[in-house]
């Protein structure tokens, strides 16, 4: 599979006045491949998202290099496709509508890249239909609930047609069922159309259904691995600030106690099955 | 004895034009003097609404609403509604976006300062708040702006403590939090709601976090109170919870699998510990049951 974003030796650290250099990104060496849904948890100031807006060219790196589908993020005449290639949603869905109805919201982009209006018409349909808000399209965002409002972000974004989405925090602000909206949606853009997912998220059971969970600490990579590898190394990932799912720290604690069942357990349906054995 | 209680109460907005909403419809509740209640409803279901009317930001539409007895906005109480605030310490969300003063200290003693007690007493009352969000005292006089933002979120918490309020009210506290600072925030809650028996009202959209922390449920959906009572009791009633956008812990579901399944476990599983206890019990019983 093809490397849609890689990064060499990414450094990056900033000047605050009066002080020294703040390290936030140490060297980090990652690749996203097309296709893939990667999520990466890190805790507050681990620098996740500092290394999440270096995918789209929001920030530059102080040393090493990024690439996305080839192209070096630090070419300044390049920004404009990088942008269309990777796509960011962030935490608050009320900073990232800026129309006020929900199709012209989904349409600013386009109408910015000066697409033909029919061709905008076609898009913002198809974009409002993936994210299952069709029938929203003449509302008020405001009348919107937060999970909504989020998948009228993401509509949006993928309305550009990116390769990639890059989520930071996309549910943080949500209840429940908006949660459940904006990951449902989010699996199916990866699952049906094949767009590329990197997920930041401080949610252990988002991360779940991931391909690959990437660790960040202080500024490097210190895990990565597929959701059952990660997560299996319940006491590393607390060592982290991190947590495990529900269903993963139960089976953990149940063989610590001498109990025979496996440690790698990390799905609801895995587990019911697992106790099922082992009290039947 | 009930420190809030509410009679009937009902918040319109915009009442009288075509944009008129109800967010909160006929509220009569209790909560006692004491109580930890975590507060769940889906986005829009009233519960903002509802608790700014607890210390006297909004003032029902209609109905009553009474704090430690008094009806707050009763003609002889009408105009001291500010100590209302006092009594009733309110903290929003992302309050860390509210920190104003120079310093941690001149943030945390601006409540108190209000309250027109003396320098000694504020002082006394900013290292006791400072102390129980766990800020170390060489904090004091930083700039607050200069701190991480879970730092920021605890001198916000700090603030509202600080008046010693007899209720304490906070808007979804972790938001936006990593799991081990979600952790540590709602272990100093918890710690402070042991010591000073206050009563704590807790935001939250995480059921786990509410089945970990809080005593009691208020379950606000379609600007009504769906439920108010124990933890088990209102986990119990998953499948509506569930269909109102709520839900119930993971372990909980993985039970109700599991009864669902025939077998008999314990349907008041809502912490992994009590999951834990149970599925040991269970197994140490079908062990002997063997022997025997």
């Amino acid at each position: 599979m093809k490397e849609l974003i890689s990064t060499e030796h990414l450094h990056f650290e900033y000047v605050r006045a009066e002080e020294e250099n703040v390290l936030v990104l140490n060297d980090i060496n990652i690749s996203i491949h097309e296709g893939e849904f990667v999520a990466v948890l890190g805790h507050n100031g681990s620098g996740k998202s500092t290394l999440a807006k270096h995918f789209n060219a929001v920030l530059l790196p102080t040393g090493g290099k990024v690439l996305v589908d080839g192209i070096d993020t630090a070419q300044p005449d390049r920004v404009f496709d990088i942008r269309q290639k990777i796509g960011m949603v962030f935490q608050n869905p009320d900073n990232q509508i800026v129309a006020t109805i929900v199709e012209e919201d989904v349409a600013f982009a386009l109408e910015n890249l000066g697409i033909e209006p029919a061709e905008i018409r076609k898009r913002v349909d198809d974009a409002l239909k993936k994210v299952d808000m069709y029938e929203f399209k003449e509302h008020a965002p405001h009348q919107l609930s937060g999970g909504q409002k989020q998948r009228v972000a993401i509509a949006g974004i993928i309305a550009m047609r990116p390769e990639c989405i890059v989520l930071d925090e996309p549910t943080a602000m949500l209840d429940p069922k908006g949660r459940r909206e904006v990951l449902n949606t989010v699996m199916e853009l990866n699952r049906e159309h094949s767009t590329t997912i990197a997920l930041i998220t401080h949610y252990m059971d988002e991360a779940v259904h991931a391909d690959r969970i990437i660790v960040v600490d202080h500024g490097d990579v210190v895990m990565t691995g597929t959701p059952r590898e990660i997560f299996s190394q319940v006491d590393k990932m607390k060592e982290l600030g991190l947590d495990v799912p529900q269903v993963t720290e139960l089976c953990h604690r149940l063989k610590q106690e001498g109990l025979p069942v496996p440690d790698d357990v990390i799905t609801e349906e895995e587990c019911t099955a697992v106790l099922k054995q082992l009290l039947q | 004895m009930a420190i809030i209680k509410t009679e009937h109460l009902s918040h319109v907005y915009s009442e009288g034009t075509p944009f008129e909403k109800v967010a909160v419809g006929d509220v009569s509740l209790e909560i006692e003097q004491g109580a930890f209640v975590g507060v769940i409803g889906h986005t829009g279901s009233g519960k903002s609404t509802l608790i700014q009317h607890f210390n006297g930001l909004l003032k029902p539409t209609s109905g009553k609403i009474m704090v430690d007895g008094k009806d707050i906005w009763a003609e002889e109480n009408k105009k001291n509604i500010r100590n209302v605030r006092f009594q009733v310490g309110l903290v929003f969300q992302y309050p860390e976006y509210q920190l104003f003063e120079e310093t941690v200290y001149k943030d945390i003693a601006f409540g108190p300062g209000n309250m027109g007690l003396s320098e000694e007493e504020i002082h006394t009352r900013v290292s006791e708040a400072m102390e129980f969000v766990g800020l170390k005292e060489k904090y004091a006089q930083k700039s607050p702006f200069d701190l991480s933002g879970g730092q920021k979120r605890r001198v916000a918490i700090a603030g509202v403590i600080a008046m010693r309020p007899k209720v304490l009210i906070l808007d979804e506290p972790t938001a936006g939090l990593d799991p081990k600072g979600r952790d540590k925030i709602l272990g100093q809650i918890r710690e402070y709601h042991q010591q000073t028996q206050s009563t704590i009202l807790l935001v939250s959209h995480s059921m786990e976090d509410i089945a970990k922390y809080a005593g009691k449920v208020l379950v606000m959906n379609h600007a009504g109170v769906f439920d108010y009572d124990t933890v088990e009791r209102v986990f119990s009633r998953s499948a509506e919870l569930t269909r109102m956008g709520l839900s119930v812990p993971q372990v909980s579901r993985v039970f109700e699998r599991l009864s669902s399944e025939g077998l008999s476990v314990s349907q008041n599983v809502y912490t992994v510990e009590q999951a834990q206890r149970e599925i040991l019990r269970l197994y140490t019983q079908k062990k002997e049951g063997f022997h025997a």
